[in-house]
């Protein structure tokens, strides 16, 4: 490096840069928290929805699915399986959902398995809820296709 | 037996070797992962892949946590030129820590996770049950206590001290650590934001804060290893670190594409996250610079080996495989994919894993009393070790490219009702995953070798 690019520049940069862009930053936080809104449904937040995601962390799914691409890669995708697994009805996707979850461990030899976690009816219930409302989300057109 | 320059930087010795320790199980439990990518019942009931996965990464957290803190301690007192403020401090915070840190662990394989949340009162102030910060909430107070009595020590030494610019550096990377795992403990029931404010924690750990960390650690292990001078090593790391953030900052964005979000993410997080690699690249240009100017030849082979391989393993897995999925349009297709986990694993280890690896293999020998450098015979195993997980490493990031790419065709691109299910998907993987694990045992026994080489002593020198 040239030596009349001093030390005391490069400390300069770097803390004018840092601000700066942390500002910005920061800026684009609070406009990003205002739009929300518009994508991501809150209204649809019911009871059911809030006991659902306590229930999503308590169990930690997160451990081997992922959720709008985010989590583990041991399991599918867990946004749209309202669309993918419901048939198209709130009845279809909950009696799925009451089948899947009780059928676990499915003992299929040398097949991924998903623990059974002993949830009760209305526990599925809410699960299902959350699951339905995370597939009501605007997140710009993610994933490609049905599969997720 | 004085090989230390202030005798309060042995408490990093204790720091370093749990930190080693927890490696070991981290890498286990990745093996038991890995197996059960492809014999999907092993271990069936007994370790689930969650919990298998939480303990996997929240040791490699935990470690690289007790890493940075022994370096820390090693360092920040040789640059400030005095004794650290309190060394009693830093051995109870170290039992704090580690206790603190087993039972959490404990907690994870001997009860179900919804009992773990129930016992310590999750419910109260709900925060587990998010990738990475699976930590009970007590747990999480524990480590911010940990943090704020660590810092505490941190700004007494450097206050009656030099202030050097590796010692500001190193602190303002640890003080932002502490800052932004406090986002740790906001977890609204709505998940948009969420997962927002989530990545508030994991990308300004390792794309910004962490950086500073790593790049006041090269710098310090440069200026001893090759005698250059000080004010050339500390521009670079201005330089660094400059880019580093102005980068990574905005480069946030890369993780918003897919949030309920505006749509000027897709070019601000673009654009941004782009830059990302050039503070590695970078680095690396500077690591081997120094070294080819070095000004003495210092018998600590093996740490200039880690100081030059952390540089170029960091821009491998950080720059490289970063940028490969970073701009919006491919990061559509590749999000959440096998891509993603090769990326995660070459970045945590070549930026993260290796650095730390570095200071113990500079400060080892000292804290030891064994001299500047361990005898030539550790070295060679050391260096073997080196040489063992680092290329495991690169066959295993190889490997789940392979995967990754294979996914995206099969599972992503084709519409939907022509895509394969995600499981069928996963089924015609099999062979990249088996490669995998192959690549992880390598990696193990590198491990095993580096370790071996803390307990060869040379019988002529001690006779
Ligand atoms: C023996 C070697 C290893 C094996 C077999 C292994 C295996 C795995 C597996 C199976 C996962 C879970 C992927 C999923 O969610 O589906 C994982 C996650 C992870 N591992 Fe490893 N691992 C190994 C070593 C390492 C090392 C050395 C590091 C870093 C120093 C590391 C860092 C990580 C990280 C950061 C994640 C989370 C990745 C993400 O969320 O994208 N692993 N590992
Ligand atoms: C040492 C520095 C870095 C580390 C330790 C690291 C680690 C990780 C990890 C563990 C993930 C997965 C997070 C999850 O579980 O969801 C991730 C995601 C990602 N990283 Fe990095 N990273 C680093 C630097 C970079 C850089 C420099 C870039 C860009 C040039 C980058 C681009 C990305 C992208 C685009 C994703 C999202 C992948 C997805 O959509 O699934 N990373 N990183
Ligand atoms: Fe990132």
């Amino acid at each position: 490096m040239s030596e009349s690019f001093t030390k005391g520049m490069a400390r300069n940069i770097y803390y004018g840069g840092s601000v700066f862009f942390f500002l910005i930053f920061l800026a684009l936080t609070f406009h990003t928290v205002k739009e929300m809104p518009k994508r991501d449904n809150r209204h649809n937040i019911t009871e059911a929805v809030e006991r659902g995601k306590h229930l999503w962390e308590k169990n930690n799914c997160i451990g081997c699915h992922s959720l709008i691409g985010e989590g583990a890669y041991f399991a599918p995708e867990l946004m749209n399986v309202y669309d993918r697994r419901g048939g198209g009805s709130e009845e279809g996707f909950k009696a799925f959902m009451n089948g899947w979850m009780n059928a676990q461990p499915l003992n299929i030899p040398g097949r991924r398995q998903m623990p059974n976690f002993h949830l009760n009816d209305q526990e599925i219930d809410d699960l299902a809820e959350f699951l339905k409302w995370t597939s009501e989300l605007d997140a710009n057109g993610w994933p490609p296709n049905i599969e997720g | 037996m004085d090989t230390l320059k202030y005798q309060s930087q042995a408490v990093a010795k204790p720091y370093f070797i749990f930190a080693m320790i927890l490696f070991v199980g981290q890498i286990l439990f990745g093996l038991i992962m890995g197996l059960q990518y492809v014999v999907g019942d092993f271990l069936g009931g007994i370790i689930p892949f969650n919990v298998a996965r939480m303990v996997h990464t929240n040791l490699l957290i935990v470690w690289l946590l007790f890493g940075f803190m022994g370096a820390a301690y090693y360092l920040v007192p040789e640059e400030a030129e005095t004794e650290l403020y309190s060394p009693q401090l830093a051995i109870i915070l170290f039992w704090i820590f580690a206790a603190a840190g087993v039972l959490t662990i404990l907690g994870y394989l001997l009860v179900p996770y919804s009992t773990l949340a129930d016992i310590t009162l999750n419910h109260l102030w709900p925060t587990m049950g998010r990738e990475f910060l699976e930590q009970p909430t007590i747990t999480k107070i524990g480590i911010v206590v940990v943090c704020l009595g660590f810092l505490f020590n941190l700004g007494m030494t450097i206050l009656k001290g030099r202030k050097t610019a590796i010692n500001m550096v190193m602190m303002t990377g640890l003080i932002g650590l502490a800052v932004f795992f406090l986002f740790a403990f906001y977890n609204p029931t709505n998940l948009a934001l969420d997962k927002y404010f989530w990545w508030f924690v994991v990308h300004l750990w390792v794309e910004g804060v962490w950086e500073l960390i790593m790049g006041a650690i090269l710098a310090y292990v440069l200026i001893k290893v090759t005698g250059v001078d000080r004010e050339v090593i500390e521009k670079w790391l201005y330089v660094i670190i400059a880019m580093a953030l102005i980068s990574g900052i905005l480069g946030t964005g890369h993780h918003f594409y897919w949030l309920m979000t505006p749509e000027y993410w897709q070019w601000v997080g673009s654009i941004f996250s782009a830059l990302e690699p050039l503070p590695f690249f970078a680095m690396v240009l500077y690591a081997f610079n120094m070294v080819n100017r070095r000004r003495r030849e210092h018998p600590n082979k093996a740490a200039t080996l880690w100081a030059l391989g952390t540089a170029v393993m960091a821009f491998l897995g950080a720059g490289v495989w970063g940028f490969l999925h970073t701009l919006s349009f491919v990061n559509y297709y590749t999000h959440g994919s096998q891509i993603t986990a090769a990326h995660g694993h070459m970045a945590f280890y070549g930026a993260y894993a290796m650095i730390v690896m570095t200071i113990i293999s500079y400060a080892m020998p000292k804290l030891r009393g064994i001299g500047e450098a361990n005898c030539n015979k550790a070295q060679v195993i050391e260096m073997w070790g080196f040489w063992l997980m680092t290329v495991a490493m690169v066959f295993i990031t190889l490997f789940l490219t392979g995967a990754g790419i294979l996914q995206v065709w099969l599972q992503r691109l084709p519409e939907s009702g022509e895509a394969l299910s995600f499981m069928a998907t996963q089924d015609k993987l099999e062979i990249f995953y088996w490669l995998r694990e192959i690549a992880g045992v390598i990696f193990l026994l590198g491990l095993i070798s580096y370790l071996t080489s803390f307990f060869i002593t040379d019988k002529k020198a001690q006779a």
